[in-house]
């Protein structure tokens, strides 16, 4: 009996031996995934996140810098919080967000790291440092946030920002992941490529509680973050600074070009805001701050904002009606006001008087013979063949199209077409009478005040401009973008200007512009009164110095602020003193701007 | 017949063999169970759990040598005394035992020698099974000397428990193979196995539907048997004795089983159920095993168990380094010669004359057996997590000391066979 027993009892043994050696089989030939599994224990991939590139100023002072800034880390394997109290304390937060927020990185990863608190700053961390050591499983991990020591030209070097999905999507070269940091407008954003750096890749070897443990493979997978590019700017922060607080509690813009390279010296939106409010912790809650101000400081003023051009825009009239031969500078023209509203007295303009009194019915006459050209008896269409020429002459001084000005999204402004007009008066149904207004500045034309610095430029360049930008150079030895070396010519002969200057050389001396002159040194300018239905008129004012050998070209509007001799025209001369000679002599002058009470 | 009373001419090498390979293996394992790489690590450390195990490697050779020169007679003879002592020790241990992660087995004599008597437990009753046995007139279908036989193993086993160790408690259980050895009619087997499985059910399947099963069942048997009245009132007994013994499974789960252990038994049918709580044991343990693929990451080339993704690695989870880094290689010839010394074993108890020596030699063949069966069917999921050493290859004095033990009288009595007469 025993006999079958003694059988049955080896063969169980034999039969577990059996099933463990194929159970073994399974699990460790046939199948891969705890192969994996156990690479994903054990790896972390730990992203080196590369210093962003440093912004400087013309003269090497410090535009843009990184700050260190701290994450509050968290591994819920080894957390142990003996006082919750405490802690909420510590970081600033309340009971149920603590444990909402533990839920959900224990939901993510129980052995692996996650962000807990974001960016606590310099003066936190100093606080919360010491007592660490009170609350297991909590690490701190240093990364940088952008800082701007002058807390000037904020929409200029615009922000960056965590990136968002849609941004994400577009990112056809994989560089970004969810929680990134990218730059979202001005400078950031159009140079985010040079400024972001390479980010480099570790594999570290992890225990169960998370602790390093080497390198993996030696770290022959491993790559080393590349900091991004140092950037020069443009921009000279001296003048920078002083355009600000001479605009401060206005509302705005100031350009301030260098008409032989294009490179801006000052770019100014009023009214501005201090650019750090847009770094670190508060962003949102300041983000919400500025989105919400009616006056819209996140409105770029200088290259979004679209102004009839006003009288300035005569300077460009008279350019073309010379170029075009249907104006002899010298010739004098009867203008009476009965054509159109004037503030010039009635009499015989030639072209220097004409720009000097910005007398509306001379330039009346002037637009009149550009548009009638005579191609066409029939008035109708030859408005037609006017507005063409004239249009595709406007174009080329960069109106109504828009600047390549490396921040984002600069406006074109608008210069009417012909089939604007075809569309709003129908075809063949419009003629001089229909569009004479714009002959003064008035009327359809619109454009930012970076168009009518970069119309200084070409009139201090006698015919050509450099595309205005704000970044001088790239890297070490690094050159702006190509598009910023060529110059490009407008299709206005040199000569043509030299009657054109001489006029608005009197305006500074003897017309709209006085509050410009500078005693030692040549302005040239033009004064815009801009018409407004909503409100005052804006003040607007270009201008060039000195006029033989030009160092500045300027623009600016105030709103709402009357006539452009006073407000507009103040700022810029003082600007120009301040950038020409390195001080402001004309302090009556200044504290009329500074007081700002322009409206009289 | 031969009698040769020089010991080494009958000693049985080939358990030796596989013993020494068993204990190098486990101490070359521990090593690379501690091992953390580079930095100047040294096996014979004795700060490490390797340089320990050497110690206590090294200590088995006085055992051995303590053991071969004692009279074979003396075994035995003091079979019921070893067995009084440890039975007095594991009480001794309740009281005055030093309380290690919740359970009160260990002695603690100094700071570096701790032991841990129900380890010696195994040895002794098996012995004391063994003597009771081999009385000439020591029958199974005795009723009285079935429950003492039952009772030899409930005693240590209950006072296991108190500890409480349910996992070294549960090891008794093995001595029932020896009992259906030697005569134990399968029926026990039958119904334990039956009882098993009434067990797990009642873990997962809700009492309600069990009793409706057990009335269906028993209604069906009344109907297919023969319509006598003994019979159903046979038939209604075996109903009503199973109803009873389920609503006490259920009674000791819901009330005596602690949580922990019920856990346990759940994450056995589905590690997945808690992969970061109760679960993550099996699953460490599993993920070690199965990255180690064929051939394994190499000696000391082990990640998941060096850097303590697995519990208790050099101890009672120390297949897992075996199978993370000699692969499903390794695994599978240690479970070859796992296999190889206990039908060796089994081989030598059949060619023992004496009947003593033939029940203590299939009591260290079960001994082994389960604890071969557990621990390896625990790392890789077939069996809940239950703590106990893998034989020889575990780190710990006390659990090298009992299994050497009780290996090492066996190969003494098997040295001495032919000196047995034939009854």
């Amino acid at each position: 009996m025993n006999d079958h027993r003694k059988v049955f009892i080896r063969l169980s043994v034999v039969l577990v031996g059996l099933i463990f050696i194929i159970k073994l089989f399974t699990i460790q030939v046939l199948s891969d995934n705890y192969e994996r599994a156990a690479e994903g224990n054990i790896l972390q991939r730990i992203i080196e996140y590369p210093y962003r590139g440093l912004v400087y100023d013309r003269n090497g002072k410090l535009l843009v810098v990184n700050n260190p800034i701290y994450d509050l880390m968290v591994v819920p394997m080894e957390v142990k919080i003996k006082d919750t109290v405490s802690f909420c304390q510590l970081f600033n937060i309340d009971k149920e967000t603590l444990i909402k927020k533990y839920q959900e990185v224990r939901n993510y990863s129980v052995i692996k790291p996650s962000v807990f608190i974001k960016q606590i700053s310099n003066e936190d961390f100093a606080r919360i440092q010491d007592k660490m050591i009170e609350f297991k499983g909590f690490y701190i991990s240093a990364r940088s946030v952008r800082d701007y020591p002058h807390t000037s030209l904020a929409n200029a070097v615009g922000y960056v920002g965590e990136i968002n999905k849609s941004q994400l999507d577009k990112d056809t070269t994989n560089f970004y992941r969810m929680g990134d940091y990218i730059g979202i407008s001005g400078i950031e954003s159009t140079y985010e490529k040079e400024l972001r750096g390479t980010r480099g890749v570790k594999w570290k070897m992890v225990n169960v509680r998370g602790v390093e443990k080497g390198s993996f493979k030696d770290g022959q997978n491993d790559t080393l973050s590349v900091p991004g590019l140092d950037l020069m700017s443009t921009i000279d922060l001296d003048i920078q600074q002083y355009a600000e607080s001479l605009l401060d509690g206005k509302v705005g813009s100031l350009v301030a070009l260098q008409p032989a390279t294009g490179e801006v010296v000052s770019i100014v939106s009023a009214p501005f805001y201090d650019p750090n409010m847009l770094s670190g912790r508060e962003f949102s809650k300041n983000f919400k701050i500025l989105s919400s101000d009616s006056l819209v400081p996140l409105f770029n003023r200088p290259i979004m904002a679209m102004y009839p051009p006003g009288s300035m825009f005569k300077i460009v009239q008279s350019l073309i009606a010379l170029q075009e031969g249907v104006l002899n500078p010298d010739e004098l023209i009867y203008s009476d006001g009965n054509l159109i509203g004037d503030l010039a007295p009635n009499g015989y303009y030639d072209l220097r008087k004409a720009i000097q009194y910005s007398s509306n019915n001379y330039f009346y006459r002037i637009f009149r013979r550009m548009i009638n050209h005579g191609i066409d008896p029939n008035p109708f269409i030859d408005a037609r063949y006017g507005v063409a020429l004239w249009r595709e002459y406007v174009s080329k001084f960069c109106l109504g199209v828009a600047p390549k000005i490396d921040i984002p999204n600069p406006k074109s402004g608008y210069v009417p077409t012909v089939s604007y007009y075809d569309r709003v008066y129908g075809e063949n149904r419009w003629k001089f009478s229909n569009i004479y207004s714009l002959s003064i500045g008035q009327g359809e034309t619109l454009v930012t005040p970076l168009q009518m610095a970069n119309l200084a430029a070409i009139i201090a360049n006698r015919g050509f401009y450099f595309m205005p930008h704000i970044i001088k150079s790239i890297g070490e030895t690094g050159l702006p973008d190509s598009i910023y070396q060529v110059r490009n010519y407008v299709g206005i002969d040199s000569a043509h200007f030299i009657p054109v200057i001489d006029g608005m050389e009197e305006v500074i001396r003897n017309g709209s512009g006085r509050r410009a002159y500078l005693p030692d040194i040549t302005v040239i300018g033009k004064t815009s009164t801009v018409e407004n239905p909503h409100g005052e008129d804006h003040s607007g004012f270009m201008a060039f110095a000195p006029k033989e050998d030009p160092q500045i070209a300027i623009a600016v509007y105030v709103e709402n602020s009357g006539w452009g001799g006073r407000a507009a025209a103040s700022i810029a001369s003082l600007v120009m003193e301040k950038y020409l000679t390195g001080e402001v002599k004309r302090k009556a002058l200044e504290d009329y701007v500074l007081k700002g009470d322009f409206i009289y | 017949m031969r009698r040769d009373t020089n010991i080494t001419y009958n000693i049985d090498w080939l358990i030796l063999f596989i013993y020494s390979t068993l204990v190098i293996m486990g101490w070359l394992n521990i090593y690379a169970s501690v091992y953390e790489g580079g930095t100047g690590m040294n096996i014979f450390d004795f700060s490490l759990n390797s340089g320990k195990q050497l110690i206590w490697i090294a200590s088995t050779l006085i055992i051995f040598s303590i053991i071969m020169s004692i009279d074979f007679k003396f075994y035995e003879s003091v079979s019921y005394l070893i067995y009084g002592l440890i039975l007095f020790m594991l009480l001794f241990v309740l009281v005055f035992g030093t309380k290690v992660s919740g359970a009160r087995s260990w002695f603690e004599i100094g700071s570096f020698f701790k032991i841990q008597p129900s380890e010696f437990a195994k040895f002794a009753t098996a012995l004391a099974i063994a003597k009771y046995a081999s009385q000439p007139t020591f029958r199974f279908s005795n009723m009285s000397h079935l429950l003492t036989i039952f009772a030899l193993i409930l005693g240590p086993m209950l006072l296991i428990l108190l500890q409480p160790d349910a996992g070294t408690a549960l090891i008794f259980i093995s001595f029932i193979i020896v009992f259906y050895r030697e005569g134990l009619t399968p029926y026990v087997l039958i119904i334990g196995i039956f009882f098993v499985f009434l067990f797990i059910l009642t873990m997962f399947i809700d009492q309600l539907y069990i009793i409706l099963g057990i009335g269906l069942f028993t209604a069906i048997a009344i109907g297919f048997a023969e319509k006598t009245f003994k019979k159903a009132v046979g038939i209604l007994i075996i109903a009503v004795m199973t109803l009873g013994v389920t609503l006490s499974f259920d009674y000791f789960q819901t009330n005596i089983l602690k949580p922990h252990h019920q856990k346990r038994l759940m994450v056995l049918i589905n590690p997945n159920s808690d992969p970061l709580g109760d679960g993550w044991n099996v699953t460490q343990s599993k993920i070690a095993i199965g990255s180690g693929r064929i051939w394994g990451k190499g000696f000391l080339q082990g990640t998941q168990t060096k850097f303590d993704f697995v519990p208790e690695q050099s101890t009672d989870f120390i297949f897992c380094t075996l199978g993370e880094e000699l692969g499903w290689a390794g695994t599978s010839v240690v479970i070859i010669i796992f296999i190889v010394l206990i039908l060796r074993i089994i081989y030598i108890a059949e060619r023992q004359k004496s009947r003593f020596a033939r029940v203590y030699g299939y009591g260290v063949a079960s001994i082994l057996f389960f604890h071969f069966t557990i621990n390896i069917g625990m790392t890789i999921g077939l069996f809940p997590v239950i703590g106990i050493p893998l034989p020889f290859l575990s780190y710990g004095g006390s659990s090298l000391w009992g299994f050497s033990i009780l290996l090492f009288i066996l190969l003494k009595l098997d040295a001495h066979r032919m000196q047995i007469l034939n009854r």
